[in-house]
């Protein structure tokens, strides 16, 4: 089910003002990509160009491809809609809806999706609040407000609310930043299982959590403050984490900077 | 655990049948033509008719089409931006209207005779006359009952943000929130009663009192607001500078939220220069003028409108459309300066 | 209990008073402070004591009318103050009352709403500053001016509206048209719907302004279209709000009296049609019957006068309370 993402040439503005420049990689499917970078390099904006969240923001757009398995999501008559469908999200602080149940939470993407029967409904439910390890902590009250659970718990019911539409890709933007770190564990535990069905792309601020929950580590950076972002470089996270191909990577990790 | 595969219900492709992104402009085209049609071929009086006609089209166009191109959601979501669009030109139409008509026909015969005159001797069928008294009638009553309502409501604010604990700050609260939703005919009323036991006849001050009580809540509210703006710091710094508390307010904290109060005042000055029901118990009108708010009963402009209505006939709703126009011009001119003056003096 | 412990221990040199201590603590114990203390907490008693004086002395009046009344109070469908004994009866205004507001928020709460999600969520960003302000600026103007547009405007242009009614929805008999001038309950809630617009507008759109992005893009996230997330996200957000915004709204068209007052043409009954002259509201009667009214028709519209101000209490207090209960609300999801 996982597909890969080819992404070339891009480019992301906010109006006037140039984000990221040119950037191209791969993310191979079933594993798990993690951006990494010094704050304002653009990984948060360049993750959002993966699912056309970029485009919410006013004054948003985006030039170049972002190819998933072969279909460009930026191409004529793409529907940005379908996209999101196909590439899901986990956002920085939990954002479960507040007015809706545990259940009805999960629920909520494939209502959008129209006719499911009842039974089906509480079989994804259950399904997507086991991937996402909830379903233990939750199976007695699905139907109270989500929340009332703690950050770590919400974190989790946001992933499995992201799961439930069953996803190509999930994109997650430092999606433990706001959460203590048992919440942040348990997270990180769930990012490994996770990975045998979806494509991950995460980005972190946590240099061990890359070198943790990743496959492979793609440093961004920019050249000074009010410049575009850029990709410094993409490997295997074991590469960049001990022999870097570049200089800025190696002095990045070890602290010298950012 | 139900492993049982739930068929996956939705298309493959990211990209199914979009409609063109003039689509909209041509529905709306085809249901105006459509509605013209339909109006012309019914022989339809009202246009009013025919737009409603084309907006129904219009909706139903949207929902079809798209429907069957891209789906029942995108059509559910098409129809809401039609929807939404649609209200918003349905309301707009009536608020354009009464600002053009109050305009278009206001200017017909205010001029400067019209403004420095009264009617007097002039009989409400003829033309002539002005509404110099009105105006006279108006500015003193307002600027009696904003000499009443604006200090009281001043200090009330003070009061809350500045010393308000307990019970009777809390009392305070609640009532300026009740009082804000008073009709305006039953402050009219309370100075009535009043008036019916000290058996005085209508006079522009009873008129006051009751703009007044319109007015308090208005400006504490805003005024409140203002208040609690103010940093914290600053009356901190200036108590620790030995200031006593009550020249700190003074000197340091209404100074600073001057602009906004201002602006707050100068809004509530707006509505109830517009405010007619309890004109109408307490101040009577008068045709003549009479500068006196203490003794008999004088006009004033909301009033005058009213009575000019009431008198029917072109030259009587021509006055009061007249009268309309330095209303509203009166009251915008107020907000216009009043926003000005939030936005220049806003705390930084 | 108290005056024997306190006789044990003897008094500390010069004990501070609970008065005197409450004022050190609010730092009035110079002349100055204790002088504007007075004022701004004088100002504050003004206007409990205003309040009270508006109940106390509407229902003095209102019993001496009431009284004297020889029909019932709430049921008659009479206002004749002048008959000696007078019998009078509000039936008629309450029914109007309801009714007008009725129609008024009918119309306007769902357009408004749609205004508002138009300024915060479809229209172009630099077009919706500048109708957010000239709404703003609606809002403000006069009612007298709203009920002149009403009567010499709006009104002729209802009769197609009237006609096409009677036509297709005359059956109901609701809705059936008698050919009159259209100076009836229909046309006064219509102009009261355009009156409250601007309002609930203005107060809906600050409400829908404040939905925490995160909770839209959560919605968009899992590919819900514009109109999803605004049921998934923004309506359940700002309903509490759009709520209260509206109950403001029906405070404002209950108490309504000059743009009632022009346009309906009042009949002391009550007609099945909307579409047919009849009914009156609380504050169009007072308006209307007061130039008329003896001492005696007075009291007997200031009665009716409280019953408005008791309405307009009930309905404002239930907006405030629904706004309080946001607030709570909204602190503990922040």
């Amino acid at each position: 089910m996982a597909k890969r993402i080819d992404v070339s040439g891009l480019t992301a503005y906010y109006g006037s003002h140039k984000a990221i420049e040119d950037i191209s990689m791969t993310v191979e499917p079933r594993s798990v990509t993690a951006f990494i970078g010094p704050s304002g390099c653009g990984k948060s904006t360049f993750l959002r160009t993966l699912n056309r969240m970029h485009e919410v923001t006013p004054g948003g757009r985006v030039e170049g491809k972002v190819l998933l398995d072969a279909e460009d999501l930026y191409g004529a008559g793409v529907d940005p809609v379908s996209v999101r469908r196909e590439v899901g999200m986990v956002f920085q602080r939990p954002n479960p809806f507040p007015t809706m149940s545990i259940f009805d939470n999960v629920a909520a993407g494939l209502r959008l999706n129209g006719n499911y029967k009842k039974s089906e409904l509480n079989d994804i439910v259950e399904k997507s609040l086991k991937g996402a390890n909830l379903w233990n902590e939750v199976k007695d009250r699905l139907n109270k407000p989500g929340s009332g659970l703690s950050g770590g718990q919400q974190q989790r019911l946001c992933i499995a609310r992201a799961i439930a539409v069953e996803p190509k890709v999930l994109l997650m933007d430092e999606p433990c930043s706001a959460l203590d770190p048992i919440s942040t564990l348990a997270i990180e535990d769930l990012i490994g299982e996770l990975k045998d069905r979806f494509t991950i792309v995460i980005v972190t601020h946590n240099m061990q959590q890359a070198a943790r929950v990743s496959d492979r580590t793609a440093f961004f950076n920019l050249a000074a403050v009010g410049q575009p972002g850029r990709l410094v470089e993409i490997d295997d996270t074991e590469r960049i984490f001990s022999n870097p191909s570049v200089q800025a990577t190696e002095d990045y990790i070890s602290g010298r900077f950012g | 655990m139900s492993t049982a595969a739930v068929t996956d219900k939705r298309p493959g492709s990211l990209s199914g049948a979009r409609l063109p992104k003039w689509s909209p402009w041509a529905i709306a085209a085809g249901s105006v033509a459509v509605a013209v049609g339909i109006g012309l071929g019914a022989g339809l009086g009202s246009k009013v008719q025919w737009g409603l006609i084309a907006a129904i089209l219009f909706v139903l166009g949207t929902y079809g089409i798209t429907a069957r191109v891209e789906g029942r959601r995108q059509a559910k979501d098409r129809v809401a931006t039609s929807l939404v669009w649609v209200a918003f030109l349905l309301a707009v139409v009536p608020l354009v209207s009464l600002v053009w008509t109050t305009v278009s026909r206001g200017v017909k015969v205010l001029d400067v005779h019209f403004l420095t005159h009264s009617m007097g001797i002039v009989a409400d069928t003829e033309t002539g006359g002005g509404i110099y008294h009105a105006i006279v009638g108006s500015l003193e009553q307002v600027g009696l009952a904003t000499l009443m309502g604006a200090p009281i409501g001043v200090l009330t604010a003070v009061y809350l943000v500045e010393y308000g604990r307990g019970r009777l700050a809390q009392a305070v609260t609640f009532f300026v929130d009740v009082m804000t939703g008073i009709p305006s005919i039953v402050a009219g009323l309370f100075i009535l009663s009043l008036m019916l036991i000290l058996e005085l006849d209508p006079f522009g001050f009873a008129g006051s009192l009751a703009l007044a009580i319109l007015m308090m809540p208005v400006v504490v509210r805003s005024t409140e607001e203002m208040l609690k703006l103010v940093p914290n710091e600053l009356r901190e710094a200036s108590l620790a500078l030995g200031v006593p508390k009550w020249r700190t307010i003074l000197k340091v904290v209404l100074p600073t939220s001057l602009g906004g109060i201002t602006t707050g005042v100068m809004l509530a000055i707006a509505r109830i220069a517009g405010e007619t029901a309890p004109v109408l118990l307490l101040v009577f009108g008068n045709p003549f003028i009479n500068t006196n708010p203490f003794d008999g009963a004088q006009a004033s402009l909301p009033l005058y409108i009213y009575q000019q209505y009431a008198a029917g006939g072109d030259a009587a709703y021509d006055r009061a459309w007249a009268a309309s126009l330095t209303l509203i011009a009166f009251v915008m001119i107020l907000n216009l300066v009043a926003r000005g003056i939030a936005r220049w003096k806003a705390p930084r | 209990m108290d005056i024997t412990t306190t006789t044990d221990v003897p008094p500390p040199a010069s004990p501070p008073s609970l008065t005197e201590r409450k004022r050190a603590a609010r730092g009035a114990t110079r002349p100055g402070d204790r002088i504007f203390l007075g004022l701004s907490r004088g100002s504050g008693i003004l206007l409990l004591v205003i309040m009270a004086a508006i109940a106390v002395f509407l229902t003095y009046r209102a019993s001496l009318a009431i009284s004297r009344d020889h029909g019932n109070f709430l049921t008659t469908f009479e206002w004749n103050t002048n008959l000696n004994p007078p019998v009078f009866g509000i039936a008629v205004l309450a029914f109007g009352t309801i009714v007008s507001s009725v129609i008024a928020m009918a119309i306007a709460v769902p357009v408004a709403v749609a205004i508002a999600l138009f300024l915060t969520h479809y229209a172009p960003r630099r077009l919706s500053g500048p109708i957010a302000y000239v709404i703003d600026l609606l809002a403000a103007v006069p009612s007298i001016v709203y009920g002149l547009w009403g009567a010499l405007i709006l009104v002729p242009h209802l009769r197609g509206l009237y006609g096409w009614l009677d036509t297709y929805f005359g059956w109901t008999g609701i809705l059936s048209w008698e050919e009159g001038a259209p100076r009836t309950m229909l046309a006064v809630g219509i102009l009261l719907a355009i009156m409250i617009l601007p309002i609930i507008t203005n107060v809906s759109r600050e409400v829908f302004r404040q939905v925490p992005r995160m909770h839209e893009e959560a919605a968009l996230a899992l590919g819900a279209t514009r109109w999803e997330v605004i049921r998934m996200s923004v309506l359940p957000f700002g309903r509490s709000g759009v709520i209260s915004a509206s109950m403001l709204g029906l405070g404002r068209a209950l108490g309504e009296t000059m743009a009632v007052a022009t346009v309906l043409s009042p009949d002391y009954d009550i007609h099945a049609s909307l579409l047919n002259p009849g009914g009156g509201t609380f504050a169009q009667n007072i308006a209307g019957k007061f130039g008329e009214a003896s001492e005696q028709g007075r009291d007997a519209l200031i009665a009716s006068g409280l019953v408005l101000f008791v309405i307009t209490l009930l309905v404002n207090g239930a907006a405030r309370a629904i706004i309080a209960r946001r607030k709570e609300y909204s602190g503990a999801n922040a």
